[in-house]
Formats: C-alpha cells, sequence, structure tokens
C-alpha cells in the first residue's frame, strides 16, 4: 500500500467498490473477449442486485465494456453510449451460491461472434477478481501484467506455453492452470514480472491446441489489450 | 512508516510529516521527487475540479436525494457568518455530492469521504494564501497520516463503520491542517488523534446503501471535526492518549460494532422509517 492508494484513486463516483470496481470489471472483460462487444448479458448478485441504480453500477460494467477508464466522466452517459455504438446489453437478477457480495455474471459477444462467459467480484476500494472464465475457474486481478490463454488439455501444454514466454526473456511470477476434464478445454494464467509484446502474443496464439490468447497490460503503465 | 511513532521519527530529521512522506513516497517508486510531487499536484487539481462541479445547483444523484445542496450553504452570507469552517463545509459537500451525482473525485482516503480532505485544504488555500506546493505538503502528511490508519485498523466502513471513514478522513485532514499552518510533526499527530477520538463509535448506516444519508453530509461534519482538532493541537493542547492508541481503540469498536451498523444499509440512519419506506429496492431489483 503506498500513499496514493490512500489519496487517489482519482474516479467517477460514487461507491469504489460498486462504480470503479464495476467498470474495471467491464474493461477486464472486454479485453478478455477482444475485439468490440456487441451484446451483453450481465447478472447481477448480492449488493451489486440491490443497489446497482443507485450505485451507476449498471452504467460503470457497460462504461468499461466500452473501454472507458474508472475515471472517464462518460461513463455517466454510458448506457447511451452504448446503444449508440451498437452494443446491445441486458440486466437481471443472478441466483448465485456462495458468491461474494457484490459478484457479476456475464454473457459478451463481439462482432466476430466470440463469445465469453464471466464471473466477477468486487472486492473493496476498487480491488477486483475475475473468478471464472468460459465456466473455468481462475483469479485474475489486473494487478500484473497478465496473459490469459485457453486451449485444449494436452500433455506438454504448459512446457510450450513457458518455453515461449522464456524464449521472450520473461520471467513467470505465478501461473495457475485449470480445466473442466482430462484433454477437455483449460484455461492458464501467467502473471509476469514484464511487459508480453504482440510477437510472444502471437506466438502462444499459433500453438496447436491453443485457441485463444489474451493480454492484460497492468494498470500503472496503462490498460491495454493484445490478442493471438 | 507503519505506525505514528514510525513517522515522527521519520518526520523528525526534515521537519515535517509531508516532507518525509514525500520522500518515502519517491524513494518507493524509484522516481525523482519531483515526479512524485507532481502526480500529487495533479491529484489536487482533480479536488479543486470537483469542489467546483459539486457547486452546481441543478446537481442530482440518482435517487434524487442529494446534490444542488451544497450550493446553499455556498451562499455568500451563510459563508460569512461561519468564515473558514463555513467555507471548508461548503467545500466538503460539494465534493461529497459531487461524488453521489457520478461527478470526478479524488478518493481520500475513500469515495463515501471524499469531501473532508479537499475542504478544508481547499478553504485554507482561500482563506490564507498557502501556495499549491504547501498543499501539496499537507496532502502527502494526510496521506502517511492515512496509511498508517489503513495498516494498524482499518479504513473501511464494512470493518470498521463510519469512524473508519469519516473518522480516518477527519483525523488525515487534521494533520495535514495542522502541518499547513506551521505545527510541528507531534502536534500534527496530535491533530489526528483528537479528530479521530472524536469520531469513535461513529456507525457506518447508508440510507439504501447508498453513498448519499448520511455520508454526505458527514463529509460536512468530518471537515468541522477536523478543524476544531487542528485548533485544539496548534493552540499547544496536548492529546492525553497517543495517535497510536486511538487508531487501537478505533479498530477495537469496529470488531466490537454489529453486522448492521456496518455498511449493510439495515440499522442506524437506514433504518429510519420515513426514508426506508418511501426508497424500498427503488435503486435495485426488486427482492
Amino acid at each position: 500500500m503506498d500513499l496514493f492508494d490512500i489519496i487517489g484513486p482519482i474516479m467517477i463516483g460514487p461507491s469504489s467498490s460498486h462504480t470503479a470496481g464495476a467498470a474495471r470489471i467491464g474493461k477486464i472483460a472486454r479485453m478478455l473477449l477482444g475485439g468490440k462487444p456487441v451484446k451483453a448479458e450481465i447478472g447481477l448478485w448480492g449488493s451489486f442486485q440491490k443497489t446497482y441504480r443507485g450505485h451507476g453500477t449498471d452504467r460503470a460494467l457497460i462504461g468499461g465494456l466500452l473501454g472507458m477508464e474508472v475515471d472517464d466522466t462518460r461513463l455517466r452517459d454510458s448506457l447511451a453510449i452504448a446503444r449508440e455504438e451498437g452494443l446491445s446489453a441486458t440486466f437481471y437478477a443472478a441466483r448465485l451460491r456462495n458468491a461474494h457480495p457484490n459478484t457479476v455474471v456475464m454473457r459478451v459477444q463481439n462482432t466476430d461472434g466470440r463469445e465469453i462467459r464471466l464471473q466477477a467480484a468486487s472486492t473493496g476500494g476498487g480491488e477486483i477478481e475475475i473468478q471464472s472464465l468460459d465456466g473455468l475457474e481462475t483469479a485474475i486481478s489486473g494487478h500484473a501484467n497478465t496473459l490469459v490463454l485457453t486451449y485444449r488439455d494436452t500433455p506438454g501444454m504448459v512446457a510450450l506455453i513457458g518455453g515461449q514466454v522464456a524464449a521472450s526473456h520473461l520471467n513467470i511470477a505465478t501461473m495457475r492452470v485449470s480445466r473442466a476434464a482430462a484433454g477437455g478445454e483449460a484455461i492458464m494464467t501467467l502473471e509476469l514480472d514484464g511487459a508480453a509484446d504482440q510477437a510472444l502474443i502471437d506466438r502462444l496464439g499459433a500453438l496447436r491446441d491453443v485457441d485463444h490468447v489474451s493480454y492484460l497490460a497492468a494498470r500503472g503503465t496503462g490498460t491495454t489489450a493484445g490478442e493471438a | 512508516m507503519q505506525t505514528m511513532a514510525e513517522v515522527l521519527a521519520q518526520a523528525e530529521s526534515v521537519g515535517s510529516i509531508g516532507k518525509a512522506a514525500a520522500a518515502w513516497q519517491a524513494a518507493r517508486d524509484g522516481v525523482d521527487e519531483r515526479e512524485t510531487r507532481a502526480r500529487m499536484r495533479e491529484t489536487l487539481a482533480v479536488m479543486r475540479d470537483s469542489v467546483r462541479d459539486g457547486l452546481a445547483p441543478d446537481l442530482r444523484s440518482v435517487s434524487g436525494r442529494v446534490g444542488g445542496q451544497a450550493a446553499l450553504l455556498n451562499a455568500p452570507k451563510h459563508v460569512a457568518r461561519f468564515g473558514r469552517l463555513g467555507k471548508a463545509c461548503a467545500y466538503a459537500l460539494a465534493v461529497a455530492e459531487s461524488n453521489a451525482c457520478m461527478g470526478k473525485i479524488v478518493a481520500a482516503h475513500t469515495a463515501g469521504s471524499c469531501g473532508i480532505l479537499p475542504g478544508v485544504l481547499l478553504a485554507a488555500q482561500e482563506e490564507d494564501g498557502f501556495t499549491d506546493d504547501a498543499l501539496v505538503d499537507a496532502l502527502f502528511a494526510a496521506a502517511a497520516v492515512g496509511r498508517v490508519i489503513a495498516l494498524q485498523a482499518t479504513v473501511s466502513g464494512a470493518e470498521g463503520g463510519c469512524q473508519a471513514e469519516c473518522g480516518t478522513a477527519a483525523g488525515m485532514a487534521a494533520a495535514a491542517l495542522c502541518e499547513l499552518y506551521g505545527g510541528t510533526p507531534a502536534r500534527a499527530a496530535d491533530a489526528c488523534a483528537f479528530a479521530l477520538m472524536n469520531a469513535l463509535g461513529l456507525v457506518c448506516d447508508p440510507v439504501d446503501g447508498l453513498v448519499e444519508i448520511p455520508c454526505v453530509y458527514r463529509n460536512v461534519g468530518g471537515a468541522a471535526q477536523a478543524m476544531a482538532a487542528a485548533q485544539l493541537a496548534l493552540s499547544g493542547v496536548p492529546c492525553p492518549i497517543p495517535c497510536d492508541e486511538v487508531i487501537a481503540a478505533m479498530k477495537d469498536i469496529g470488531d466490537a460494532m454489529p453486522q448492521s451498523l456496518r455498511e449493510t444499509g439495515e440499522g442506524g440512519c437506514a433504518a429510519c422509517a420515513s426514508l426506508c419506506a418511501a426508497g424500498k429496492d427503488r435503486y435495485g431489483f426488486q427482492s
């Protein structure tokens, strides 16, 4: 915790968890999806469900999906901007079990027809966690430079992917792997000490059995997305 | 700089908490201190804009319950009556209302308590002509104090009630104000202790769970508490309890606070019949 965590962040009100955190979840969902979102079905749970309108949680989530940052004054008009930009969004009351009080589930589709499903929680003070992607368990905070790969679970994938990261002279700080079943869809989340470049993202995307690669650049350096 | 005692030890050699804190942050980021100060100056500029935004008379929150009230407080005859305090209260309410109306603010330390620090500092600047650099020093002092409270207790209303939110912000603002007016680091720590002591037990009871009522008015109260605490310390009244002990007491009280009074929107003001009957479930889905 540093002094700018205490005096900061600069954000659109009214709530770090219900507004700023929601905008970050939307932004990361956009980066994980890749491309321009055209359709979003968003389920809210707990305090998100009970207070979303007063806290602007809906506007923040949609603003994030449109690529806005937590301090973007357009957040408050994001529902209208979404209509202009061709993003059709619906909200519903989700029914979840054992979920964090500020949880959102969403299904988002882009112009290419690619669709992702995710569950995320806003854990306080603007901190967030993407907890699952396409039904596979994960834990993405957005603090570190993060590579997210979905692939078919076959022997040697960790070595193949790790080899490509090593070839770019990058150190892997944390690695998380989960899968639906042996040989099924799997997800790998790699937090890096350095920054990945597009060449690495392209090489990873070209590996056999890799379905999709997303890259989340950490907050401090400005959040940008890469994909393959 | 994990406790107030450690902050004071660091501040002793350079003469102020603010200067010691700015140097600490620059060293932590591995950058020149000028860069760190420039970043805080930008933060101050956002604070100033948020006061201006919040003074707009036509401002309204989604619920329609707050917005436009700071403009009433800021009317010349009302500000003149209460002087610096009147101006600080108007500005604190302006920032808090701007936040409630989805304006751009600096969380300091939270969004719910964001009015207190800019309220007292910007009013002091207008009344007494302090430079932006002096305010930047004061903001670093406030941040160092807030960080100690966050590390030793909590700054979350859900964990410690409003004493941890507006109480902490008042403590930060009191220390900042004390240094701004030339108080020593020890006096600034006393100012923080007085402000925090006077906020002990304050519960977090937002109506409908929204950052509106009583939150925006608690920002006004926090600004007043901060100024009173700074006056006590600057006058040389020693706080009988060291700041670190007041912080520990705040944590103990927070731990003992029932769940219904910790940001759940169930108790306190949130349970008052006239508001909770009218507003039930209007700001989310029907349950």
